[in-house]
């Protein structure tokens, strides 16, 4: 293993090549805001909360798709990023129909710890008020499109992990959806296995176990990474 | 099929087309074709034919001759005269004019070869355009067609191939303008046994059609490009991806590949070298994003047509991740003419860092629409005012827009600029693949702006927040604007907002969206000031 030495936010510190600005970062305490990275399953860098400032480059990078090099130098929490991930949140509750009140995972949300965290208290855009589904016809889950942030973390895990490719993205732009099968209800798709990663995976109240009631739905995205270690690496303890 | 069978059948049908004394050419691209072009074809044919002429007149389709608004379009041999506006009311005056040189009323309106749409043109990518027969391969043969592809395979080892590109300065015709020569031999220098080169027809951007017309005209000037490339970086497959409104264009190519495999122009061990290749085309359904490299390999692989981060970069690891070379169609078609005439020649036309020539699709609110090919360097203004005939109805130039939804305006008292990738960029533009819409006094840049947006919410691929939700409501502040309801507040959110989108946006797309929205606030900013309530 090659170890690269690297600045990030003025702490030197060092790295395995192999690993993103996002690993090492968080291997050194730093924290960078996700919400389309998943541990265990491959980076899209579609949320874009994890831009950083690399000197040299005038370009933002993404932490998450962007491996360390030697001598990097790395800024995470300039004015510059702050403003621009406050106003991702803020477009993301814009967007959707997010009525945290009563909403199962109130509490237990990661979208809401990404808005306390850039200190997003309201949105200044004006809100959309889509007019989108929920599909409960899956006997066990259910799907609340007005949650969904499009970070395709269900996509992923249902795909890479458990191998069914139950989901998918259909349309475009703001129109963009989840479907699941061919465009069908959740519940006649005959390539779930109803094995709950995509509900441990989700990232919001999208994804929920039906029968919890507001602020009782908990995701554990703990359980994906340990379920490909254990894979890769024999190891079967939490 | 060697050298002496290749000249063989340039000199035979060089020869075929002097037998008959005339030559009647109907432009039968689609610019014509839409105005009616078949029917006049059809109907010179069935005329020719009763008037007992078919021995002294040859009646050829050929592709684009520029000046798609007024077709349909005929020229007539030896004399070279042109014809706009072409019906079939016309025809037997035609007919008539062939054997005297006595002019009857009822002819079509005449061209002026002399007027400055040709003379300020240098056609280099379209020089076979509108000369030769498309659907024919030994038209495109006796234009000396393939023989760039047999020096480069029997007498150029890929270095060299490389090298002339280099030297010749060519730049992507796609919007980037990444040097082409650069491009080559870093897919090149890709360890690997399979290598693709791809041409990206795609060609999305609102006003273009330059590629199609390209496609459709010379079809085998692609193909042998992408033969070259493909020798150039050690790849044996190639492909085509085109949009499928483009029917024509895709016919022409399938028909264009078929006749090359005939003739053992395509396929294994090509001019009995050891080369091998080929050549397939993908139709895609007309997704704006699906013209971003990243996204289109996606969409050639099968999967949905979204980009991914770069790097790494298609040289690098492209179709099924393996090294791919993708260049633009016009790009491809700048290649045979730099291998026959040399990288220098190439590179004395132009400007320093902007060589050779550019295929505008000039349209708008101008008297001369159409496609033009200029030297690298001419002025916006001899483009608008000399080529292009200024604007209809003795109307003044507000602002030139290029660069379709990546880029912006050129007010009318920057027309001097010369086109050029650099300096169009100083002033917040760029060339892209070379659209050019012309736009008069009347002409309000706001809803101009609100134009481009709408069209880039629609055509986000949806992956990434900034342009999926932002492009949203960019449109949303300038439809705002439009109805006269913004006030500041909604301006410095509009102008915040436009930073971080193309700050922050995963591909080119959203990188650029707001590009029209800056330049013209640039520019015009008054516009937008004077349609903010008054609070
Ligand atoms: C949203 C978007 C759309 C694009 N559309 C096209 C296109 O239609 N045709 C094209 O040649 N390049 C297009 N490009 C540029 C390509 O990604 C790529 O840079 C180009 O095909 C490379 O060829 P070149 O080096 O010959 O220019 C597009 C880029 C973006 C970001
Ligand atoms: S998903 Fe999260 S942010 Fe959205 S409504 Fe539920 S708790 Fe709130
Ligand atoms: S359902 Fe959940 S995991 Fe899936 S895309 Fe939406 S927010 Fe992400
Ligand atoms: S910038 Fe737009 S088109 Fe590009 S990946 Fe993001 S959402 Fe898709
Ligand atoms: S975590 Fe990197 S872009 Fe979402």
């Amino acid at each position: 293993m090659v170890v690269k030495t690297l600045i990030i936010n003025n702490q030197l510190l060092t790295a395995s090549e192999d690993q993103t600005i996002l690993e090492a970062a968080k291997d050194a305490g730093i924290d960078i805001p996700t919400l389309c990275h998943l541990d265990g399953v491959s980076d899209v860098g579609a949320c874009r909360l994890c831009l950083v400032e690399i000197e040299g480059s005038s370009k933002l990078q993404p932490a998450c798709v962007t491996q360390v090099q030697e001598g990097m130098v790395i800024q995470t929490e300039t004015e510059k990023l702050q403003t621009y991930r406050r106003m991702a949140v803020e477009l993301l509750f814009a967007e959707g129909n997010h009525v945290c009140a009563v909403c199962v995972v109130n509490g237990n949300c990661q979208l809401q710890d990404v808005a306390v965290r850039v200190g997003m208290d309201h949105s200044r855009f004006p809100y959309q008020f889509p007019q989108r589904k929920v599909d409960l016809s899956h006997p066990q889950f259910g799907m609340d499109h007005n949650r969904c942030i499009l970070c395709t973390r269900c996509v992923r895990v249902c795909d890479e992990i458990e191998g069914a490719h139950v989901w998918d993205v259909a349309s475009r732009g703001g129109q963009s959806f989840i479907v699941s099968g061919i465009n069908q209800p959740w519940g006649d798709v005959n390539a779930c296995t109803s094995c709950g990663k995509c509900v441990d995976a989700c990232p919001t109240g999208a994804i929920f176990r039906k029968g919890s009631t507001v602020a009782e739905m908990n995701h554990d995205p703990e359980k994906i990474r340990f379920l490909v270690t254990a894979r890769e690496q024999k190891e079967w303890t939490r | 099929m060697n050298l002496e069978e290749l000249l063989a059948i340039q000199k035979e049908t060089k020869q075929k087309r002097q037998q008959k004394p005339k030559q009647i050419r109907c432009c039968i691209a689609s610019g014509c074709l839409s105005c009616g072009a078949e029917s006049v074809k059809k109907s010179l044919d069935n005329a020719i034919k009763e008037a007992h002429l078919e021995q002294e007149v040859e009646v050829l389709g050929v592709g684009c001759m520029g000046i798609c608004g007024r077709g349909p379009s005929i020229e007539i041999d030896p004399e070279t005269t042109l014809y706009h506006n072409v019906t079939l009311e016309n025809i037997p005056a035609i007919i008539t004019s062939l054997n005297q040189t006595k002019t009857s009323e009822n002819l079509p309106p005449q061209g002026d070869l002399n007027h400055p749409f040709f003379a300020y043109q240098k056609l280099i990518v379209r020089e076979n355009s509108g000369k030769i027969d498309p659907d024919n391969i030994d038209d495109y043969i006796a234009e000396g067609g393939y023989q760039q592809l047999h020096h480069v395979l029997l007498e150029m080892t890929p270095n060299d191939v490389i090298k002339e590109v280099t030297k010749s300065g060519l730049r992507g015709r796609g919007g980037g303008g990444y040097p082409t020569g650069v491009k080559w031999a870093t897919v090149a220098k890709m360890p690997g046994q399979q290598k693709y080169v791809i041409c990206n027809a795609d060609e999305g951007d609102p006003g273009a059609f330059m590629d199609r017309a390209v496609l459709e005209s010379d079809p085998h000037r692609i193909l042998e490009g992408m033969a070259i490339a493909a020798y150039a970086v050690g790849a044996n497959h190639g492909y085509i991806y085109i949009r499928a409104e483009y029917p024509l264009a895709i016919k022409r190519l399938e028909k264009a590949i078929q006749q090359a495999k005939r003739y053992g122009l395509m396929g294994s061990q090509i001019f009995d070298s050891p080369f091998d290749f080929k050549i397939d085309i993908r139709v895609g359904a007309g997704a704006f994003v699906c013209g971003e490299e990243t996204a289109l390999i996606a969409s050639v692989e099968g999967k949905r047509g979204t980009p991914r981060p770069r790097p790494p970069y298609p040289a690098e690891s492209g179709l099924w991740g393996d090294p791919t070379l993708i260049n633009n169609v016009e790009t491809y078609a700048n290649i045979v003419p730099i291998i026959r005439e040399g990288g220098d020649w190439y590179a004395s036309i132009g400007t320093e860092n902007s060589k050779g020539t550019k295929v505008f699709a000039l349209t708008g609110k101008i008297e001369n629409n159409g496609l033009i090919e200029v030297p690298m360097g001419t002025s916006i203004r001899t483009i608008v005012e000399e080529i292009g005939g200024g604007v209809l109805d003795q109307g003044t130039v507000k602002a030139v827009q290029t660069g379709g939804p990546s880029g912006g305006c050129i007010p009318a008292h920057l027309l001097d600029t010369p086109v050029e990738y650099d300096s169009l960029q100083k002033l917040g533009t760029i060339m892209g693949s070379g659209g050019m819409i012309v736009m008069d006094q009347d002409t309000s840049m706001v809803e101009i702006a609100r134009f481009y947006m709408d069209f880039c919410q629609e055509e986000s691929c949806g992956k990434c927040i900034p342009c999926r939700a932002g492009t949203v409501q960019l449109y949303d502040l300038l439809t705002k604007l439009v109805e006269r309801k913004a006030t500041q507040q909604d301006l410095d959110q509009l102008e915040a907002l436009c930073q971080m989108v193309k700050d922050t946006s995963l591909c080119g797309l959203g990188m650029t969206a707001p590009n029209p929205v800056i330049s013209t606030l640039q520019y015009f900013r008054d516009e937008y000031v004077s349609l903010l309530q008054v609070t």
